[in-house]
């Protein structure tokens, strides 16, 4: 921001210093990409917070059908939890090439975060698959209804955050790390770790909780 | 297992020749007019060569001047619909007494009723409003555009988008006949297995995705992009309005998508979130969709707050009266506007605790809103008031709404609300504080930046008779159904048999022809005022001696709204600019850089579009296909990096010695 400025021409009975009511030169404000994403997160928060809600009004509406506690597979879901957590961790090593500047070891850790969230999809479908066929579909009762809905829209999360890394990928390796990118990879950055704060919750309260008596 | 594929059912789903209201004669004469008009006004664009200028233009503009103008063009044009709605009941419920069954069929009675809750608050209310913010939020911070405005000219084009597909409902099947909430079970797929509730999700869904970005693009430009020395306690009481208004459309309109996509769920995947079987809880539907609705009219209303400050401080003559307080309670109205949702349904039986906890809520609101009324009186007192149509409105409004939020404190009261729940005293009330707030304050509004946004203002004598034909229409219309509802009439219903009752439907309808007679005046007013546009002319830039940044450019402002950005010393900067004798720069212009015009918001809402069609029909071919061309447009976009250039300094110098010519003539 420049600080030349232009000055008014002030009426001569007034006491005061001149005042200077013009920026001149180039003024460009703040980019807002970062806040306004942040914003966009926050409103998605919101969509997750009705989702957690829902859940919590009917996870104990089981209509006779099965509970939770008899079909979660905890060991599966550690696997899981633990495949997305070490995704934001590799994207925490992508985040640092970047800011040393190399592309090739930026996109070689998004691609490698890219392959561990399409693991965690691949195990999810595998347990919304297995939980189908044992008769726990999201037409079974209230229970598996809010619980489709809630762990599926944080699967549908990472399966369009799969679609931005690789449509990122492909930005990468044509334009290299200009400003536009960096700012790309830095808000997918703070999508992919925040579904993986989502992933916290929907892990505590859906499947530990769940198996509670 | 091929032969078994029934490829008309692929491709068009559930859609018939059934599907096309034939038997009914209002619809296919208001088919013929729509038809014989719409071609008539293409052909006319064609004869005249304007798609060019069209496309290049305004639909593919960023400019955050002209999209707020197609935003209020949008309102406008749904006003009439919404508004043909409200006169075609107001005509049945005069009419339906006794042995006469009125002209419409209960059928289409509910359609309608339906249709004019949706578009009234949907897409006229949030266009005008939203139109309203974004034309003037960057003018009055000091800054040349909002924070995205690719995102703008999107946000603009979805919500257009979401009503091209309620429009269509009125064509190709039905609407919803479930009232403008849709409550389930009634909107479950057993009771509605129609198409009407699925035009009623696509069409919110779509535009509803404009409305959000529409909020997180306007609120970063607020506190990003405001000029230098604009602190939050300087920022023009319009823009501190807006920006709470954004901040309850990001927090509240995520709601609104969550409980709809949970009810296109059990109407699609025969889920059971809202089910009467198998564990479903319809009131979940009815606490989540007001947990939407209620911060929703605070969305609409606070706007309106702003834009009666400024006109009550510019036509005064005066500061605003108490601005440090109007900014308080602005803020406290929007932190309430979370903690009453429950008062709209009372009758639940959520206890007594828990009623007078949203109760008391609910009557506290009324305090910051009492200080904000006390603020404009207080502005006034003393002043030099001019009382030019904007004044007008802004006057009646008080008067008007003053009223309406009376009966809200009432309502609010749970035992009075078991009595009047759901009666024809709540549609008074809130049309009382709709029609008596947002709606005046928008034709306030309007008339007061229309020469900014124009060049010309608007004709005096055609505002003053849709002023008050408006007001005494409404007092004509709406107050019969304060005193029906006492009565224990209750809303949504087409036929009645007590024949005593007719008087006060008669004396509503003739008040909604009063108001019709307001809505042509304000359409002739249009006309006149183009017609006499040299004679209007606002060269000044400055027709009301303004005192926010707004009036400090020219009426139309240029595309980069300011030649050097202001620097703000004051609350009401262009009036201390006035004050201090500041002189426009005439030379020095530098280059200005810009954002450019796209295709990518009308493309992606023309195909947004055709998702919602063909989901509303189960046409699944044609969803996945136009859903996959969807994320496809939209990446392919992405990879456009070419997105801003340069004004050159010549072209600022050329329009701004033009400016100072016309200045010189003042």
């Amino acid at each position: 921001m420049s600080d030349n400025t232009m000055t008014a021409v002030v009426n001569d009975n007034d006491q005061k210093a001149p005042l200077e009511f013009l920026v001149k030169g180039d003024h460009h404000p703040q980019n807002g990409t970062l806040l306004g994403f942040w914003i966009y997160l926050m409103s998605d928060c919101l969509i997750f917070a009705c989702l957690f809600a829902t859940y919590g009004v009917l996870g104990r509406s089981y209509a006779g059908g099965p509970t939770g506690m008899e079909l979660f597979d905890l060991n599966l879901i550690a696997i899981n939890t633990s495949l997305l957590l070490v995704s934001s961790i590799t994207y925490g090593f992508a985040m640092l090439q970047m800011q040393a500047n190399r592309v090739k070891g930026t996109m070689l850790w998004l691609a490698v975060t890219g392959l561990l969230g399409a693991g965690f999809l691949g195990l999810e479908l595998y347990e919304f698959h297995h939980l189908i066929h044992v008769g726990a579909g999201p037409q079974t009762s209230g229970f598996w209804t809010a619980f489709f809905a809630l762990v599926g829209t944080h699967g549908l999360h990472v399966f369009f955050g799969i679609v931005w890394l690789v449509t990122l990928l492909f930005q990468l390796k044509k334009h290299g790390l200009i400003a536009e990118n960096r700012r790309r990879v830095f808000c997918l950055s703070m999508f992919w770790h925040f579904l993986d704060v989502v992933w916290v919750g929907v892990f505590t309260y859906v499947y530990l909780m769940g198996v509670l008596p | 297992m091929f032969e078994n594929l029934d490829l008309t059912k692929l491709i068009f789903g559930r859609l018939t020749w059934d599907a096309i209201p034939f038997h009914d004669p209002i619809i296919l004469a208001t088919f013929a007019v729509v038809a014989v008009g719409g071609v008539a006004m293409l052909a006319a664009i064609t004869r005249y060569k304007l798609w060019g200028y069209l496309w290049n233009e305004w639909f593919t503009t960023i400019d955050h001047k002209k999209i707020g103008i197609m935003y209020i063009i949008l309102g406008l044009v749904m006003l009439l619909r919404g508004f043909a709605d409200a006169i075609m009941m107001r005509l049945q419920q005069a009419l339906a007494f006794g042995d006469s069954a009125g002209y419409l069929p209960p059928d289409h009675y509910d359609q309608i009723f339906t249709a004019h809750g949706v578009i009234m608050i949907f897409f006229v209310a949030m266009p005008l409003v939203t139109g309203i913010m974004n034309y003037l939020i960057p003018l009055q911070i000091g800054t040349r555009d909002v924070a995205f405005p690719f995102l703008n000219n999107f946000s603009f084009w979805m919500t257009t988008a979401g009503a091209v597909l309620m429009m269509m409902s009125l064509f190709i099947g039905e609407f919803a006949k479930t009232g403008w909430l849709a409550y389930p079970p009634l909107s479950g797929i057993l009771q509605s297995p129609g198409v009407g509730v699925d035009y009623y999700i696509w069409s919110l869904q779509i535009a509803g995705v404009g409305t959000l970005l529409s909020g997180v693009n306007l609120l970063v430009t607020i506190v990003k992009m405001r000029a230098p020395g604009m602190s939050l306690m300087k920022m023009p009481v319009f823009t501190w309005t807006s920006l709470c208004t954004n901040v309850l459309i990001v927090a509240a309109f995520p709601v609104l998508t969550a409980v709809l996509a949970m009810l296109s769920m059990d109407r699609y995947l025969d889920t059971a979130f809202f089910t009467n079987d198998l564990g479903g809880n319809a009131m979940m539907y009815v606490n989540l969709i007001w947990i939407w609705g209620h911060p929703e009219v605070y969305i609409l209303i606070l706007p309106v707050f702003g834009i009666f400050s400024e006109i009550v401080a510019t036509y005064s003559r005066k500061p605003l009266f108490g601005y440090t307080s109007m900014v308080y309670a602005t803020v406290v109205i929007t932190v309430l506007s979370y903690l009453v949702w429950l008062h709209h349904f009372f009758t639940m039986g959520s206890g007594a605790s828990v009623n007078s906890f949203f109760g008391i809520t609910t009557m506290i609101i009324s305090i910051p809103t009492g200080a904000k009324i006390f603020n404009w009186l207080f502005t006034m007192f003393r002043g030099r008031i001019k009382f030019d149509v904007p004044m007008l409105w802004t006057v009646g409004f008080m008067v008007t709404f003053v009223i309406g939020g009376m009966t809200g404190v009432l309502l609010a009261v749970p035992p009075v609300d078991f009595v009047l729940h759901n009666s024809l005293f709540l549609i008074a009330h809130f049309h009382n504080v709709i029609i008596g707030g947002v709606l005046f304050g928008l034709f306030a509004g309007i008339t007061y930046w229309f020469p900014k946004a124009t060049g010309f203002k608007l004709d005096e004598f055609w505002g003053k008779i849709s002023f008050w034909f408006w007001l005494i229409g409404f007092y004509f219309a709406f107050m019969p159904l304060y005193v029906l509802g006492l009565m224990g009439v209750t809303r949504r219903v087409s036929h009645f048999e007590d024949q005593s009752l007719q008087i006060w439907f008669q004396i509503a309808a003739f008040g909604a022809v009063l108001i019709a007679v307001g809505i042509a005046a304000f359409l002739i007013q249009l006309v006149v005022s183009f017609k006499r546009r040299e004679a209007l002319k606002d060269e000044s830039g400055d027709p009301w001696d303004g005192r926010t940044l707004e009036w400090s450019t020219s009426s139309p402002p240029p595309p980069y709204n300011f030649a050097f950005t202001p620097r703000v010393h004051d609350l009401d900067a262009w009036w201390q600019m006035k004050q201090h004798g500041f002189q426009r720069p005439e030379s020095g212009f530098i280059p200005i850089h810009m954002p450019k015009g796209t295709w990518a918001g009308i493309v992606l809402s023309g195909i947004s579009v055709v998702v919602g069609f063909a989901l509303i029909w189960h046409m699944w071919l044609l969803a996945g296909v136009s859903f996959v061309a969807l994320i496809g447009t939209a990446i392919y976009h992405t990879f456009n990096y070419d997105r801003d250039y340069y004004i050159p300094a010549e072209e600022v110098e050329r329009i701004e010695a033009e400016r100072t010519r016309v200045l010189a003539n003042v």
